[in-house]
């Protein structure tokens, strides 16, 4: 069997699947996040070291993460639409930007939330936190960039030069704790060994970036619409999607 | 884990601030983005649909 994904990327046809979608990625971040919750502060222990501050991580970690992976997404899409000249990639590059930047921040916070009771500073020019803070300006800069050019072509090229060029940032990001010896601990979970942490832990960590994904696509897509709509709303599908009120 | 009382929870070994604190910024972070979200949805569709409408009366 084949599947025609052009099909898939054409707007009209995307528009009304995304929106039977989004409500299931909705529910299932909601019943994750629930159960994420309840393992982090119910079924996890307290650490030996950190007693309970390290219970930070169960956002910490997930927001971290979510934040490079959509930086990499989006960068993919902004570089598709650059490449491609497809109507949709840029579309969903800028959809993922905000929700990128809105995890940045979480990261960088909640870092600064568990810094202070465990390093006894909120803030040091660490090289991870320093790189991290980098990606949020990057998000910032391409959102800036894209809403201040009011041709919608020019405005997509120019955010996937600033995206693609940003994206170096990444790796820094992931491998600044082996590259510099400052502050910032090393990973605690990577796919060569076995994680440093109890099982209960990691568990509870997972299933809160499980969640964190569930949500980001179902925000990502729910902005997607919109950004499709006000482009496309001359066009016959729009119309229709216009006429019939939500 | 058995956090003896509703107290001791809240408390969470004396970094109750702190991990609350994390959480509650997170929570006021995904609000925000929710919120800023519906607001584009309900501004971009009476946008939209005012022109339809104009368009209509000619």
């Amino acid at each position: 069997m084949s599947i025609n994904w052009f099909k898939y990327s054409s707007p009209a046809t995307f528009y009304p699947l995304a929106g039977k979608l989004i409500p299931w990625f909705y529910g299932l971040a909601a019943m994750l996040t629930i159960a994420g919750l309840y393992i982090s502060f119910f079924v996890a222990p307290t650490d030996a070291t950190q007693g309970e501050s390290y219970r930070i991580i169960f956002i910490h970690v997930p927001a971290a993460w979510m934040s490079m992976f959509i930086y990499l997404v989006m960068a993919m899409w902004a570089g598709l639409g650059l490449v491609m000249n497809t109507r949709l990639s840029s579309i969903m590059a800028q959809a993922l930007a905000p929700t990128g930047a809105m995890f940045t921040f979480v990261a960088l916070i909640t870092g600064a939330f568990w810094g202070k009771p465990t390093w006894g500073t909120w803030w040091e020019w660490d090289a991870r936190m320093t790189s991290e803070l980098i990606l949020l300006f990057l998000y910032i800069g391409y959102m800036s960039l894209t809403a201040a050019i009011d041709d919608v072509r020019r405005a997509d090229k120019a955010g996937a030069i600033l995206a693609l060029v940003g994206a170096v940032n990444v790796p820094i990001i992931y491998f600044s704790v082996k590259w510099w010896n400052t502050l910032h601990q090393g990973a605690s979970v990577s796919l060569t060994r076995a994680p440093s942490m109890a099982k209960t832990m990691l568990l509870g960590m997972l299933i809160m970036a499980i969640a964190a994904w569930m949500y980001s696509i179902a925000v990502a897509l729910s902005r997607a619409r919109l950004l499709m709509l006000e482009r496309e709303k001359s066009t016959v599908w729009a119309q229709e999607v216009l006429e019939q009120k939500p | 884990m058995n956090w003896g009382s509703f107290a001791n929870f809240i408390d969470m070994g004396g970094r109750g601030f702190y991990v609350w604190g994390s959480y509650l910024i997170t929570l006021v972070c995904i609000v925000l983005e929710l919120g800023l979200l519906a607001r584009h949805k309900r501004t971009l569709w009476q946008r939209l649909t005012q022109i339809i409408k104009l368009n209509k009366q000619g």
